[in-house]
């Protein structure tokens, strides 16, 4: 496998029973990468990105994370990724502060690393008079920022956000791609999902799932050319038009 | 360590920090401990009689002076057979003793108000004892064991105390499990580097901990407050109390694995668990007058062998060898239910 890509896998597949999740998806995303991962409710966008994040043991095929290998270092993946899930989540019931000092903790920094991270990252955000809040209490766009933040805090080589920005204003979506532009250009490769497929044109390759399987991949540019379409929007109806699964 | 330490203050964070639960679960055990001490008593005192005498002799005098002087029973004096209905029906009597004298042979009848089962029993039994007493032939004696004075507080602590860890471990645990279920929280864990063994202790280290305060509370106040008497059998309620205590911590992590919802989890733990605990482990009612089929469900149920120890060790007083069955069946559960919740949470995250 190719060293330069933080992400590689060939004939991934996960079956439950005699259900196909994720059926032979073969792909790989280079170093500093964003890249969009599309496809409609139960596609099988989810499972995938479980077994990338070591969640979830493969039925068959192979691939490589951050260097790791998914089917037998699934632990040493784990310390190389940083994740935001769809749901917003960090601990409500804790201050921003604790929140931070809790995840770092976790991904084995030191409390001089931390101290400096968490320093840096309140200026960056600018979040100084917002750290003994608790998360319950500042607003969503802020909290979802907080989010990315203290998901790349230990500087992972892969970050994975699954639908990131559920819920959340289009102002405050472009300040928080800002972000992951920000994460991309330091070298971070970006892994997301997102149903809101305006986004999609911001990644610098998409793919797009249909029943399991990996139905088309290629930049945005790329894709709407060859579908013959304006937006990502079209794109997306034509490549998912004939799935057979979804809610 | 220091990944283990943060899980724990994140979780003791959160417990501390919802005040009305902390409160609720520090002041329950306490307020139960004391109306279950005081004010809930299934003892029976004054007990209202009013007798019913044919011909004074010696023996009617006798029962008669001995109905006033008892300190259970409250004599109304005579009346007649006429007035007994009317006296019972409004409620200003509970029982009627009625006298008569056959030649030799004195004849006594009890009737009484039986629309409350127990008082009627007890009041059944003390009429009976104070006609006993008097008669030389057919004198019963009873001695009442361990707790002469029949405080029904001492049997109720056991119970108490198999209730309230049931509550805070099991429902607890598994409603601030669910809970991270649901926030999603627990998936960012789970995607770390941490793992899962961390996890769980993390988890069930703070409620540990939390139980342990109430169990150092209560003991304190069963034996102040309640009396109930200090022996060296107290390093055996601790033992027993801890072991029970995980016992219970595992049943929340095993009903979090179950469960998907905090809800799910509150019925779950709560019809499942806290109500045989109430109903069928012995606590209230006792497992000798069950019907068969629940006697035999009750022996599945953990608080059940867990009371019986306690009532062994606190109220009988008797040593740590009377009680080696019951350990021996709640370590088994303990051992049993851990390693299923255990390897059931691991596989559910794979």
């Amino acid at each position: 496998m190719d060293k330069g890509n933080a992400i590689s896998v060939r004939n991934l597949t996960k079956r439950f029973g005699s259900f196909t999740a994720v059926d032979h998806i073969s792909f790989d995303v280079a170093k500093g990468e964003i890249f969009g991962f599309l496809g409609a409710n139960g596609a099988g966008k989810t499972t995938a990105m479980r077994m990338l994040c070591g969640l979830s043991i493969p039925t068959e095929g192979d691939g490589s994370v951050a260097g790791c290998d998914i089917m037998t270092q699934a632990e040493s993946i784990k310390r190389r990724i940083g994740y935001m899930s769809q749901k917003f989540s960090l601990y409500s019931g804790l201050t921003v502060e604790e929140n931070i000092r809790l995840f770092s903790t976790i991904y084995g920094m030191t409390s001089k690393q931390i101290r400096e991270a968490s320093e840096r990252l309140f200026k960056e955000l600018g979040m100084q008079d917002m750290r003994r809040a608790y998360v319950k209490d500042i607003p969503v766009g802020w909290r979802q920022k907080l989010a990315f933040a203290v998901a790349t805090i230990h500087k992972p080589e892969v970050v994975f956000l699954d639908e990131p920005t559920g819920g959340v204003d289009p102002v405050t979506r472009r300040k928080f791609w800002e972000l992951i532009y920000k994460a991309s250009s330091e070298g971070m490769t970006v892994f997301v999902t997102t149903h809101y497929l305006d986004e999609a044109e911001y990644c610098n390759r998409i793919s797009i799932m249909v029943d399991g399987k990996l139905s088309a991949l290629d930049s945005p540019a790329a894709l709407k050319e060859k579908y013959h379409a304006a937006t990502i929007d079209e794109v997306f109806r034509i490549v998912a038009q004939n799935a057979q699964r979804g809610d | 360590m220091s990944i283990f330490r943060s899980l724990i203050k994140k979780e003791a964070l959160h417990i501390v920090r919802d005040t009305r639960t902390m409160v609720i679960t520090l002041l329950m055990p306490i307020v139960l401990l004391l109306l279950f001490g005081f004010a809930i008593s299934t003892e029976v005192n004054d007990v209202r009689v009013v007798a019913v005498v044919d011909q004074y002799t010696d023996d009617t005098r006798d029962i008669l002076q001995r109905l006033r002087v008892n300190e259970y029973l409250t004599f109304q004096g005579l009346t007649t057979p006429e007035d007994v209905n009317a006296l019972l029906r409004s409620g200003k009597t509970d029982a009627a003793l009625f006298l008569r004298s056959e030649e030799v042979e004195l004849k006594s009848q009890i009737v009484v108000d039986a629309s409350n089962t127990n008082t009627a029993q007890t009041a059944t039994a003390y009429i009976r004892g104070v006609i006993n007493s008097t008669s030389a032939k057919s004198t019963v004696l009873t001695n009442t064991l361990y707790n002469p004075q029949l405080k029904s507080a001492y049997n109720f602590v056991p119970g108490i105390l198999g209730m309230i860890f049931i509550l805070i471990c099991a429902i607890m645990t598994s409603v601030s499990i669910v809970r991270e279920k649901e926030t999603g929280t627990m998936s960012l864990l789970l995607v770390s580097p941490v793992k899962p063994r961390t996890i769980i202790l993390g988890k069930l280290i703070p409620y540990f901990l939390l139980s342990c305060v109430i169990l150092t509370v209560m003991l304190l106040m069963a034996y102040t407050v309640l009396g109930l008497p200090v022996s060296s059998s107290v390093i055996s309620v601790i033992a027993v109390s801890l072991l029970y205590i995980i016992l219970s911590l595992s049943i929340g992590l095993m009903v979090s694995t179950v469960v998907d919802t905090q809800l799910t989890a509150l019925i779950v733990s709560a019809v499942m668990f806290m109500l045989p605990v109430i109903m069928l482990s012995g606590m209230i009612f006792p497992i000798d007058n069950m019907p068969i089929v629940l006697q035999w469900i009750s022996n599945i149920i953990p608080a059940r062998w867990y009371i019986e120890a306690m009532r062994k060790l606190m109220v009988q007083q008797l040593a740590f060898s009377y009680i080696i069955k019951d350990v021996l069946i709640l370590l088994v559960m303990t051992v049993v239910l851990l390693a299923a919740s255990i390897a059931k949470f691991k596989s559910s995250t794979r």
